[in-house]
């Protein structure tokens, strides 16, 4: 029989299905206790309607394993884009999307920033440096959109959180 | 045997966990511990939760009238996006007012399968919706938009930043995910409010025009959320950038609600309404 751990750590994102929940940093805590499985999730982003998904996902391919599972959410610590393990962004790029830069440092009051958002963002097709931001916010909370300059292609970057 | 008054049982049996998303609202706070801290008055808990939760609501109503209306597809789904972090807040903000006082939550009908959450957002009356009235005054043009969208992110923000240390955990865990999302929110509506002030000359009346609408509702917003000089900073930063100056137009007298919010929640909680003890 799979373990618990690993078959929730198969479990993929609804919206960016080369991720696992394990990839993705969503997946908290497997906890088997007599018989029954506890998975702990963490919300990426408040509204994000994935997560209802996930935690269908979640009850379903583990009771297809056997496992009697139900899932609680974790709040605390808010989850970050620097959870997304290297497997993960690596699996990002080569589907066509751009893996976030390292998460703001959040100490003190947040700084007002008027001017685009700087970021070191390659083209994931051409590798190209040499390209622009479109829009800040993306067919799903967590993607920014960007247009190569060079090769013109446009991409999805997921943005730092 | 065969029902068939409903065409999905027989495709599932009785196992629920084989619908694809979901067949119904899982509460935002499943799992959570919501006990209240024993130095924390519940009530005052609860309502503060609701006044923030309802903020949320309210304006992520109004940014959804947005979708399909907004000047071009990217802001359209800018606006869309924000509202639903907004309407995420408020869905962890209302379960996070019932838990701490059950007794705000209005009764349904024996049987109704409807969740706290959703009873307080589609069963209570205008009068009993905690926010201001910045935030649910009609929509305006864009530049209307922009500019109180600058107003209740700046304010939203600057209180959340304070609410991480609050001593009630869920809130300040709430709190702590929430100024992630304000963050981009106030930098989109602040890069916009640039944008059209430096425009052309009718992008620049039209900013100004909005922003002296929605001036005399600033000092309730920053009341209601006790913040003060931090937002006024980031104010005066935009408005400096945008050569733009601050609204000497005095406060709006009164308190209460205006007629928008009557209108908007008859929309928005008809149906629920019909049907109370429905199932979604």
């Amino acid at each position: 029989m799979t373990t618990a751990y690993a078959v929730a750590a198969s479990v993929t994102d609804p919206e960016m299905p080369m991720l696992t929940l394990a990839d993705l940093g969503v997946l908290r805590d497997v906890r088997e206790d007599s018989g029954t499985v506890t998975v702990t999730i963490t919300p990426t982003y408040s509204g994000c309607p994935a997560m209802a998904t996930m935690r269908d996902d979640l009850v379903h391919r583990l009771s297809d394993a056997g496992y009697a599972a139900r899932v609680v959410v974790s709040l605390s610590p808010a989850w970050s884009t620097d959870w997304i393990s290297e497997r993960g962004r690596a699996a990002l790029r080569a589907h066509g999307l751009s893996a976030p830069g390292p998460a703001p440092r959040r100490d003190g009051p947040t700084v007002l920033n008027l001017l685009p958002t700087r970021r070191s963002v390659d083209c994931p097709r051409c590798g190209s440096a040499s390209v622009e931001l479109t829009s800040e916010f993306g067919a799903t909370a967590c993607k920014a959109l960007y247009r190569c300059l060079d090769c013109l292609e446009p991409f999805e970057h997921v943005k730092e959180l | 045997m065969t029902d068939h008054d409903n065409a999905y049982a027989d495709l599932l049996g009785s196992d629920d966990s084989q619908w694809a998303f979901g067949h119904d609202f899982e509460d935002p706070l499943a799992g959570v511990d919501t006990s209240v801290p024993a130095d924390l008055d519940p009530a005052a808990l609860a309502a503060y939760c609701l006044f923030l939760g309802d903020e949320a609501l309210v304006m992520s109503n109004r940014l959804s009238e947005w979708c399909s209306n907004a000047p071009d597809l990217e802001d359209d789904i800018a606006l869309a996006n924000i509202a639903l972090d907004l309407l995420g807040q408020a869905r962890l903000l209302l379960a996070r007012a019932a838990a701490a006082d059950p007794s705000l939550v209005p009764v349904l009908p024996e049987g109704s399968p409807v969740p706290a959450e959703d009873a307080l957002a589609f069963f209570r009356e205008a009068g009993e919706f905690r926010n201001v009235r910045l935030v649910e005054v009609s929509n305006g043009d864009f530049g209307h938009t922009v500019a109180r969208l600058l107003l209740v992110a700046t304010a939203r923000l600057a209180a959340f930043e304070r609410l991480i240390s609050h001593p009630d955990p869920v809130l300040a865990a709430i709190a702590a995910k929430g100024v992630k999302e304000l963050a981009y929110h106030r930098d989109y509506a602040g890069r916009w409010f640039v944008t059209l002030a430096r425009g052309t000359e009718e992008s620049r009346r039209r900013l100004v025009a909005g922003l002296t609408a929605v001036w005399p509702l600033h000092a309730e917003l920053t009341t209601a959320y006790e913040v003060g000089p931090e937002s006024d900073i980031v104010l005066a930063q935009v408005f400096a950038a945008s050569g733009v100056d601050r609204p000497e137009v005095g406060p709006m007298a009164g308190h209460g609600h205006t007629e928008a919010l009557s209108r908007m929640l008859a929309e928005m909680q008809v149906v629920a309404r019909a049907h109370p003890t429905g199932l979604w």
